[in-house]
């Protein structure tokens, strides 16, 4: 396989003035994984700092309810800050101070990544910007006050769609006016090479713990494994551990308003191949090339395209993708709050919602582990407004 | 020889310089970009970029951004741009390079592509966003058809990166003056004459700048260390705020570059 890709997707199409950056960090992220001391470091801040191993919660009232597979949720929910986007934030971050930039910057969407990024740059102290749409900054408000109590700045972007599309524009603009003093913490496996692997890398922790705590709580492989996907990171860090196992694999990309209203984000169902922000892979596009705008409920879910391995997968026949709507990853937000006190991301309802429909299909001798990637504190502002709630 | 390797062979001969002005093709629309591209060519342009609009245009500034966007709601699409050059072959020699972000061009299929600009009176093409890692395909296929591949170096080039770009480049070699994206702020000390002196330490090749050229004061700086100056985002601004300055803007601007 050409390096840097997977199978004809992924690449590195950026500017040619980042292109030196891309090598040194590859570079350096090739030599991280063999230098002991960061790999010590790394996972000892995993430990003591983020709180791993999360926990593989046997999800029981859910499980009755739905009456079929036996659902477990790896709660990603419970890392600090509230989301798996520590994982690779902190990776990120260690990374940038050893390769000695000063500064951080960041896209967020649904603004975990961008609580993730600051809290790792408050932690090893960098400087820290994030870049946030200006939709995604009115229903993420709690966020982006999180960010600004941990230190960062948040830059709004208020060009294009004003989701998190145009943070990352924004964002590689910085870098490449900024590439000799900062580094881009990208927050998916998305972007130029070796972005989508080493975010990967740094997420795979996911599926490395669910595997040894599903074997001990069940002493077997789970049947399968479900997670949302919008860049697709907590998918790949959940499914890469699994790649070489007899495990099915689901990612739900996010079904908006309906497929055939247009307003979605479903880059499989709608979509084709194209380059964009850095990488070969699948896009909402129109005839001409020019990306389309997206609607999803989860700002986290709300973009035009997927990391590149995602698609390979799929080619593959490895992992499947299907899709959840609006409204069915709103019921799934509900129905795991009421039947397990647990409030879900509105991304991670999407996976959710998908477990809905699949457990009771199966039998119950059958496990299924959903990624549950994020807790829904920061939903319940936009929730209660679409409920027509005020608070 | 392509038409952009005999204008910079023939100004090299005069020890002049090329003067290439960069205008949005379809802001404010097709037909005013027909008679914006015959101006610049009666005031002396040597070489003119035709930007094809894209909703994601991560090299430009807030100038280039909203010029694509207004001309991406005139309808703009690539397959206008080339419909628009074949047009204007009827009245104008001039070189002319599209400059267009990658995924257009992908869509659209990279060898039909080449081809159908080739077919139209295109030039060269420019593609930020696809360095020459990336280019293979488009490399053969555009050698075939003898249209210039321009590639961009920066300021963070590294010596085999200038190696690469310059084997890969073919007309000239677009050199970014500065870390950063079009319209932004240039910086005019010393580093753009050495960056470009350590260029020609590995290739003849004609080396161009562009990004942040904005009066006529920089562009003759400019051109006194490089074989070509880009004026885009100035330009671009000028149409929109001030149309009527234009011609004598323009006239300035290619005065100053010698």
């Amino acid at each position: 396989m050409k390096k840097g890709y997977f199978g004809k997707y992924g690449g590195r199409f950026v500017p040619e003035t980042l292109m030196p950056a891309l090598m040194e960090l590859e570079k350096a992220y090739l030599e991280s994984k063999k230098d002991k001391d960061f790999q010590e470091r790394l996972v000892h801040l995993q430990k003591t700092y983020i709180g791993r191993p999360t926990p593989l919660y046997f999800a029981q009232r859910f499980t009755e309810h739905l009456g079929g597979a036996k659902v477990y949720l790896k709660r990603e929910d419970l890392a600090h800050t509230g989301a798996h986007k520590i994982n690779n934030a902190i990776g990120q971050a260690l990374l940038a101070k050893k390769i000695g930039k000063k500064r951080i910057i960041a896209e967020t969407g649904a603004g975990q990544h961008g609580v993730a990024t600051a809290t790792g740059a408050a932690l090893v102290g960098l400087e820290c910007d994030v870049y946030m749409g200006t939709d995604d900054m009115k229903r993420q408000a709690l966020n982006v006050f999180r960010m600004r109590l941990l230190g960062a700045r948040v830059i709004e972007v208020p060009v294009g769609s004003r989701t998190l599309k145009d943070a990352i524009n924004e964002a590689l603009r910085d870098w490449t006016t900024n590439v000799r003093t900062t580094h881009y913490v990208l927050g998916t496996v998305f972007g130029p090479h070796p972005f989508p692997s080493m975010v990967r890398d740094f997420q795979s922790v996911i599926g490395k713990e669910a595997k040894k705590q599903i074997i001990q709580a069940e002493g077997r492989l789970p049947d399968y494994l479900v997670a949302c996907v919008g860049g697709g990171s907590n998918a790949m860090g959940l499914f890469h551990e699994f790649l070489d196992d007899n495990v099915k694999m689901i990612g739900v990309e996010a079904g908006g308003k309906g497929i055939e209203t247009g307003e979605h984000a479903a880059r499989f169902a709608g979509g084709s191949i194209g380059v964009f922000q850095g990488c070969k892979t699948f896009l909402l596009q129109d005839d001409d090339g020019n990306v389309l705008g997206t609607h999803s409920v989860s700002a986290g879910l709300d973009y035009a395209s997927i990391g590149p391995q995602h698609p390979y997968l799929r080619d593959a026949g490895r992992v499947q993708y299907t899709y959840a709507t609006d409204a069915e990853a709103l019921a799934a937000f509900e129905l795991l709050s009421k039947t397990e006190g647990i409030i879900p991301a509105l991304e991670s309802a999407h996976a959710v919602a998908e477990t809905i429909k699949l457990a009771p299909k199966l039998s119950g001798d059958k496990l299924i582990i959903v990624n549950l990637s994020g807790r829904g504190d920061k939903d319940v502002q936009h929730v209660a407004a679409i409920k027509g709630i005020s608070l | 020889m392509n038409r952009i390797e005999k204008t910079f062979k023939k100004l090299r001969t005069q020890n002049k310089k090329a003067f290439i002005p960069y205008i949005m093709a379809g802001d404010p629309s097709l037909e005013k970009t027909k008679e914006l591209v015959v101006l610049l060519e009666e005031c002396g342009a040597d070489i003119i970029e035709l930007g094809v609009p894209f909703t994601d245009p991560l090299a430009d500034g807030p100038t280039i951004q909203r010029a694509a966007e207004r001309a991406l709601k005139n309808g703009v699409t690539l397959r206008k741009v080339i419909a628009l050059v074949k047009d204007l072959r009827v009245k104008t020699k001039v070189p002319l390079v599209l400059m267009t972000y990658y995924n257009p061009v992908f869509k659209y299929g990279e060898e039909k592509f080449i081809n159908d600009a080739k077919d139209a009176g295109v030039d060269g093409v420019i593609i930020p966003d696809l360095p020459p890692d990336e280019a293979g395909e488009l490399i053969k296929t555009a050698k075939k058809a003898d249209l210039a591949t321009i590639f961009l170096l920066a300021p963070t080039s590294t010596e085999d990166r200038i190696k690469k770009v310059a084997t890969a480049s073919k007309g000239f070699i677009y050199y970014v003056s500065m870390t950063g994206i079009t319209g932004a702020q240039i910086l005019l000390d010393d580093s753009i004459g050495k960056s470009i002196n350590n260029i020609r330490r590995i290739t003849d090749k004609p080396v161009a700048v562009g990004f942040g050229v904005s009066t006529p004061d920089e562009a003759r700086a400019v051109s006194g260390v490089s074989d070509g100056v880009i004026v885009g985002s100035a330009i671009v601004r000028k149409i929109q705020e001030a149309p009527e300055g234009l011609r004598d803007f323009i006239l300035k601007l290619r005065e100053a570059v010698r």
